[in-house]
């Protein structure tokens, strides 16, 4: 094997004091060679985009490495001055950022801000430099390199502005390419193209890649090499082939066991078919007035979205963004008014109801939102606001508050959680007290709009497993809408695939995984990553060596 | 009331600290992490420190000044203060008619802070109830707000209050609402921002959905998460109506003599600027200390309840 490109010995970054733990990263050592792809796996608050950052030069002030040694092209980076450290940057080190969104400049042309990699680091003549950004534009596959190159950040898509970011970064054909989680705002497909021009570019370029990520199928897909870290700490290292088969540590086969698989289990909770509600030619468009500059345009959010729930079903929605998804469940939970249509529950059709006549109808369909930091109002208790549903019914608060009470046990938190701020609770626990509120109003339908997509896997795990005991037991109906075709094939009895605001194809699990009719719905299961992965099952692997179970990080 | 809140929350402070460090900061409520930071933050305390000094001296202006502030003697005019050879009789001397200017002074104080309070008060209400509007609905009624904005912004201030004033006449009242229907223009261009930022956020569709109504939404959800800017506003807006009255009365068209303000005071004494120089910098320098206070506490207020806003 060549020798390293990046060599991480023994880094420690110290936190400051009053943080949860001493050191953002422990005594970590990595190497990277040139083409191969190291996959640096953990959950949230693992130390990973410390790594990345320390490498980069690019961390926060309040950060700073106290000892160990970065070892790049021979030279120690930690030792660099800023000045040294930038001209590496861009030109021998790169970065990819994870939001497409906010990593270009808005008032610049891409092609501008491609050029400037030449400007600051060569001495190219302007055609030179044009000759050079339309050639990279055209080696990260974007179509029509000459328009790209004069357009700005908006107007292109997130996939192509990821692809822009990538451009900027392979510039001056670096050595190291660091990615923090490059894929991880893009749809299903979107990421399968990225993803396999990361695997093109380790054949065409030299370099190493160091590819920061939480999900272990984007791992399996391109890892040459996995880190797997825990509260920054490295508990797990080796071949991809290695740690995914035959994982070593505990930690890792927690991780590598809540990575979200087909289950097979039929609807054997469904025992009785009754209709809970039922949805008809839904229509919802969306028109914006034309102006001077731009012509009017009209959105079909939802074109004739028909679908029927029944007690105890779980009803997946899936679909990639702007497949109209979160227009439907706005129509459902009437914070939209839908065109057309009827939403029919308990026998009358909610669609067309003025908020007074719909005002009783809200108990019966509640709603959990995606973001767990933006659901909970910070400056009420949780208790306070989760009597605030069956008091808006007319509820007697003491009496409202036992139910509260009740359900926070129902979903594994303490009753002193009641008398506490959201602040003070990490996104897995505000989910369940979001659960806990939608539940208080005691509703027929649940609908769980992205509920578990902002979460780390094993505790994603923890939720879906709640949900799924919650309806068993209250006999409760879901909706989940998700972009994520492996948590809906783990939870859901029957699917339906949305594209462009309509219905493409609907089923049982089973029918749309196994037999998908419509063309969306197989290219969405091509562009699964992980696909050549077969997770192993984690009770047949030998035991863990007692010693790693021992050390600190081996227990829970 | 800031004062023994103050004293608790530092007996508590090292206690806390003694147990291993502190309490680490997520276990804390909202309240008490405000309180932690707001006890280490100077500037606030100092603001707060001399704000309730001048509160407190104009609460008991009547035991603080031993004269009449209205009681002119002309046997005693123009008497130095006590720190330029003046006597102890009067310790910051007399005005051109003889009157105590300590008393004056003092009983200026109430007149600041009444107009300032209530200036600043109606118009976080006429802001308030705007911004929040049209932050909430959008739509036609954002675009009649921002238009009332606009027009606010289009108006000179002080030369509306110069030509209300000259047709009304001057007086407290006359000042006070002038100052209070003029000022209103940043509550409603901030809480417009607030509200539609708070507003996109989840648990407020969350509160609909829950079928809260639309005034328990305002007011459970809206209003409570853009009270910290509001808060500042006000502050700001506080010191903007101080300084407008000083002007207003030193130009002869605010707060009408005999009434002692601050203002009025500098306008009188501005004939005898060469040569009695104090009747000027002490009222003036009266005036600095409040407005300075307030600001400053405002900007503190600001750092401790939003810290991710400071620059």
């Amino acid at each position: 094997m060549t020798d390293p490109i990046l060599t991480i010995r023994n880094l420690t970054v110290d936190l400051p004091e009053g943080g949860d733990r001493p050191h953002a990263v422990e005594n970590l050592s990595v190497d990277i060679a040139p083409k191969e792809i190291v996959c640096i796996v953990g959950e949230s608050g693992s130390g990973k985009s410390i790594t990345s950052f320390t490498t980069m030069g690019l961390l926060p002030k309040a950060l700073k490495p106290s000892s160990g040694e970065v070892i790049f092209e021979g030279r120690d980076v930690l030792k660099l001055s800023a000045r040294e450290h930038a001209k590496l940057r861009g030109s021998r080190m790169a970065m990819i950022f994870q939001e497409p969104m906010s990593a270009l400049n808005p008032c610049y042309t891409v092609g501008d801000q491609i050029e400037e990699m030449f400007e600051q680091h060569t001495s190219l003549s302007k055609a030179e430099r044009k000759a050079r950004t339309i050639r990279l534009l055209d080696e990260v596959q974007l179509p029509d390199p000459e328009r790209i190159y004069s357009s700005y950040p908006h107007q292109l898509s997130g996939g192509q502005r990821q692809r822009i970011v990538i451009a900027i970064a392979l510039a001056l054909d670096p050595a190291l390419l660091i990615a923090d989680e490059p894929t991880t705002a893009l749809d299903l497909s979107t990421q399968a193209q990225i993803l396999h021009l990361f695997k093109e570019l380790r054949e065409k370029h030299s370099a190493g890649i160091m590819f920061v990520t939480h999900d272990f199928d984007v791992v399996a897909e391109i890892a040459d090499k996995v880190v797997v870290m825990k509260q920054g700490v490295i508990v797990e290292q080796g071949t991809a082939e290695e740690v995914l088969n035959r994982p070593k540590h505990p930690y890792t086969r927690k991780l590598i066991d809540a990575v979200p698989r087909r289950t097979g289990s039929v609807n054997a909770h469904m025992a009785e078919k009754h209709k809970v509600m039922e949805v008809l030619d839904l229509n919802k468009t969306y028109h914006s007035k034309g102006t001077m500059f731009k012509p009017a345009r009209t959105v079909h959010a939802c074109k004739d979205v028909n679908f029927i729930v029944h007690r105890g079903e779980t009803l997946g929605i899936v679909g990639e963004s702007g497949s109209g998804k979160s227009t439907l469940v706005k129509c459902l939970i009437r914070l939209e008014d839908p065109d057309s249509g009827s939403v029919i529950i308990d026998g009358s059709d909610i669609a067309q109801f003025t908020p007074k006549l719909l005002h009783p109808y809200r108990k019966s369909i509640q709603i959990v939102f995606q973001d767990p930091y933006g659901s909970l109002n910070p400056r009420r208790t949780i208790g306070d606001q989760l009597v605030e549903g069956p008091c808006n019914f007319g509820e007697n608060r003491a009496h409202a508050m036992e139910r509260a009470k009740k359900l926070m046990k129902i979903v594994r938190l303490e009753e002193d959680a009641l008398y506490r701020y959201p602040a003070q609770f990490s996104g897995g626990q505000r989910q369940r007290i979001c659960i806990a509120r939608a539940l208080m109003v005691e509703p027929e339908v649940l609908i769980a709009d992205e509920a578990v997509s902002a979460l780390d896997v094993s505790v994603q795990k923890e939720v879906l497993k709640l949900l799924n005991e919650i309806r068993d037991e209250m006999g409760l109906t879901v909706l989940f809408i998700t972009h994520d075709l492996r948590v809906a094939a783990q939870i859901c009895d029957n699917l339906v695939v949305m594209q462009n605001g309509e219905i493409v194809e609907r089923g049982t699990v089973d029918e749309v995984f196994g037999a998908p009719k419509h063309d969306y719905t197989r290219k969405l299961l091509s562009a699964q990553p992980g696909q050549g992965w077969v997770v192993p099952d984690i009770a047949k692997l030998p035991p863990v060596d007692p010693a790693l179970l021992e050390s600190p990080m081996g227990a829970f | 009331m800031s004062d023994t809140s103050l004293t608790s929350a530092s007996a508590k402070k090292p206690d806390a600290v003694s147990k291993k460090g502190k309490t680490p900061a997520h276990q804390l409520s909202p309240r008490a992490k405000m309180l932690r930071r707001a006890l280490r933050h100077k500037g606030l305390l100092f603001g707060l420190f001399v704000m309730s000094i001048i509160v407190i001296v104009a609460i008991f202006a009547p035991l603080i000044a031993t004269h009449d502030p209205y009681a002119q003697s002309l046997l005693a005019r123009m008497k130095p203060p006590a720190f330029m050879g003046g006597t102890w009789e009067h310790p910051l001397g007399t005005d051109a008619l003889g009157r105590d200017y300590l008393a004056r002074l003092v009983y200026g104080a109430r007149i600041s802070l009444l107009i300032g309070l209530i200036a600043a008060t109606i118009s976080a209400c006429i802001g308030t109830f705007m911004g929040v509007m049209a932050g909430y609905f959008g739509g036609r009624i954002d675009l009649l707000v921002t238009f009332f904005i606009n027009v606010r912004l289009a108006m000179p201030v002080v030369l509306v209050a110069l030509a209300v004033v000259a047709l009304f006449g001057g007086s407290l009242y006359v000042v006070v609402s002038v100052l209070g229907l003029l000022l209103w223009d940043r509550f409603a261009v901030v809480m417009r921002a607030a509200t539609m930022q708070v507003r996109k956020l989840e648990y407020v569709a969350a509160a609909q959905v829950l079928g809260a109504s639309l005034p328990r939404v305002l007011f459970k959800d809206i209003l409570p998460n853009v009270m910290n800017h509001l808060i500042v506003i006000f502050t700001l807006e506080m010191a903007h109506a101080i300084i407008l009255e000083a002007a207003l009365s030193f130009l002869g068209l605010g707060v009408q003599p005999p009434t002692p303000s601050w203002g009025l005071m500098i306008s009188e004494g501005k004939e005898m600027l060469l040569f009695e120089s104090w009747l000027i910098t002490i009222p003036g320098v009266a005036l600095f200390f409040l407005v300075l206070s307030i600001n400053m506490l405002g900007d503190g207020i600001r750092d401790v309840t939003a810290p991710e806003g400071r620059n």
